[in-house]
């Protein structure tokens, strides 16, 4: 049987203009020698904070940029993204899909929900004909549990909460049957109880659906519950990495339990302690 | 202390006011708090003919020097209660404001516009979420921080007071950082900046809307700590808003939980947080604590 597609990050490193970066005090690299492995299925966590290079991360395994020329490559099912042809490309693209933060920038406010999932399915050919791509439409929405379907189909942006834009997004993703979804502070913006609703949801997708996910987050206890792996990165470097169970009861680094140590507790003792430790 | 009202069992889209569970409310007294606020209630426009109630029938207090939270989700109005009391709400005839809101005993609903005025530059220090919509992108910094300054109630107008307020507001090499404008400077540092411009009007109450819920943890707890040490040795109170339950565990005294425009629970942190009575109040911190606690999976709260 044919192993999943996997999509690795092997020995990466992306700069930008060394000039303005150094002028701003940061690193001349924005990745640097970063391997990382996604399977469908799996739940793989990358927790950094501003500046630690994670959004670059995505923007590279997506291929929406390349690495330096001898920076390491991005390979899905075993193909690098730089030697595939326009087919492979195509594919590739319905494959790994993204969700970003911010569903307000992402969805067209100009579009219905049905317009803007439909957009996608006819793109990439799922359906051509209106019954069809309704059908894909339909059945998309009802897997993220915007339903009556029918009623969320014809709403526009504006009229949804930021919780229920966030499964639009992830309709849009899922309706292309992908293998694998990078999620980019897919849930920040949200409230924590919508935050968690969101969560289990893609969590539920993975298990139904078998897509591996590439979740990043500067929220390390976000990742507590749902992540199978995690990458610690700073300053473009992966300076962690491990199980979670391991990661967050046994950290290696010092900068992960700087992260760990970093979010307080919703309980009123601890949090004083936190905030005053003296 | 009176024994504390028992919640009642209907849902939170209908508590009756008599059974809420409001505790540390003062009652009718000469001793009267630096905020007081009654029956505020606040319509806004949302369509050509269509108002949202967005704040219904709010009480609340804030005492000299106390650290008072009001918690709630998107939608809660909790923004927009602040905003009211701030006097910040967008000015226009659709904008309705029923209800008390009492600054040092001074009535503030239907005031004139140079009471607001005061209110605005003297009294009340705002810090939003979000420091860019708020600092002059044209403008140094330590420009912006001495206008406040100027305006403010502080008799001291000075560079080396701009520099004071700076400091303690947590921002390292203030005489450098003065020449900067806003896009040189990290997040955090903006936000410790908006600090400074509150803290420099020497104002009776900061107001504070989400101000590290943008920032990492690690810098969020810096931030928090500048405010609340600039707090302490001022002497200002401290309204705090945050859907963060965490943060307002740590530096509130007392806290407000509200849901869809109304104050369903209130109390001391720790009765909030060791013994929520409204059920909305339970199913929030049931959901926070999911995250962290030895549950199996994460609390969806009802409400959300």
């Amino acid at each position: 049987m044919k192993s999943p597609p996997m999509l690795c990050a092997s020995h990466v490193s992306k700069t930008f203009s060394r000039k303005k970066r150094a002028a701003q005090g940061g690193p001349a690299k924005a990745l640097d020698d970063v391997s990382i492995t996604v399977t469908p299925g799996d739940f793989i966590a990358v927790v950094g904070e501003s500046g630690s290079g994670k959004s670059t991360l995505a923007r590279v395994m997506l291929g929406l940029i390349e690495p330096d020329e001898d920076g390491g490559s991005v390979t899905y099912d075993g193909v690098a993204l730089s030697e595939m042809k326009r087919d492979q490309l195509l594919r590739f693209r319905s494959s790994v899909q993204c969700v970003l933060q911010d569903p307000s920038a992402a969805l067209n406010p100009r579009k219905s929900v049905r317009q803007i999932i439909a957009e996608v399915v006819k793109l990439h050919r799922i359906a051509q004909t209106k019954a069809d791509v309704d059908a894909a439409v339909n059945h998309a929405l009802s897997i993220v549990d915007l339903v009556p379907t029918e009623i969320y189909a014809d709403r526009y942006p504006h009229q949804l909460s930021g919780g229920q834009r966030q499964r639009v997004l992830i309709a849009r993703a899922v309706v292309l049957n992908p293998s694998i979804i990078i999620a980019d502070e897919a849930v920040s913006a949200l409230d924590v109880s919508v935050k968690a609703g969101i969560l289990n949801l893609l969590n539920r997708l993975r298990l139904e659906l078998n897509i591996g996910y590439l979740f990043i987050t500067h929220d390390l206890p976000v990742v507590e519950k749902v992540a199978d792996y995690v990458y610690v990165m700073r300053d473009g470097r992966v300076v962690e990495h491990g199980k979670r169970a391991e990661l967050f009861i046994s950290p290696e680094s010092d900068y992960t339990r700087e992260l760990l140590a970093a979010a307080p507790e919703p309980d009123p003792e601890s949090a004083r302690r936190w905030l005053r430790p003296s | 202390m009176s024994e504390r009202a028992r919640p009642s069992t209907a849902t939170p889209q209908s508590p009756s006011k008599g059974d809420q569970p409001i505790r540390g409310l003062k009652p009718e007294s000469l001793d009267e708090p630096l905020l007081r606020v009654r029956d505020l209630s606040v319509k806004l426009p949302t369509g050509p003919r269509q108002t949202v109630h967005a704040v219904r029938s709010v009480n609340l207090d804030v005492g000299r020097g106390e650290r008072v939270g009001i918690v709630g989700e998107s939608g809660s109005g909790k923004s927009v209660t602040v905003r009211a009391i701030s006097g910040l709400l967008p000015e226009s005839r659709r904008v309705e404001v029923n209800g008390s809101i009492r600054m040092e005993g001074e009535e503030l609903v239907g005031a004139g516009k140079n009471t607001w005025q005061d209110v605005r530059l003297k009294r009340v220090g705002m810090i939003f979420q979000d420091p860019m919509s708020f600092l002059n992108p044209t403008m140094k910094v330590g420009a912006q921080i001495r206008e406040s300054l100027d305006q403010g109630r502080s008799s001291e107008k000075s560079t080396s007071a701009t520099i004071k307020y700076m400091e303690m507001a947590g921002l390292a090499e203030p005489q450098k950082l003065m020449e900067e404008f806003p896009f040189q400077l990290s997040g955090g540092m903006r936000q410790r900046v908006l600090i400074a411009i509150a803290l420099a009007k020497c104002p009776d109450i900061i107001v504070a809307d989400e101000p590290t819920t943008a920032l990492d943890a690690t810098i969020q707890r810096r931030v928090l700590r500048s405010l609340d040490d600039s707090v302490s040795r001022l002497g200002t109170s401290l309204l705090l808003i945050t859907h963060d339950l965490a943060v307002v565990a740590g530096i509130c005294d007392r806290v407000y939980v509200m849901f869809r425009g109304e104050i369903v629970e209130s109390g001391t942190t720790e009765q909030i947080f060791y013994d929520p009575q409204h059920a909305y109040t339970k199913d929030l911190l049931r959901s926070v604590k999911s995250f962290t606690d030895g549950s199996a999976e994460l609390y969806v709260s009802k409400y959300s």
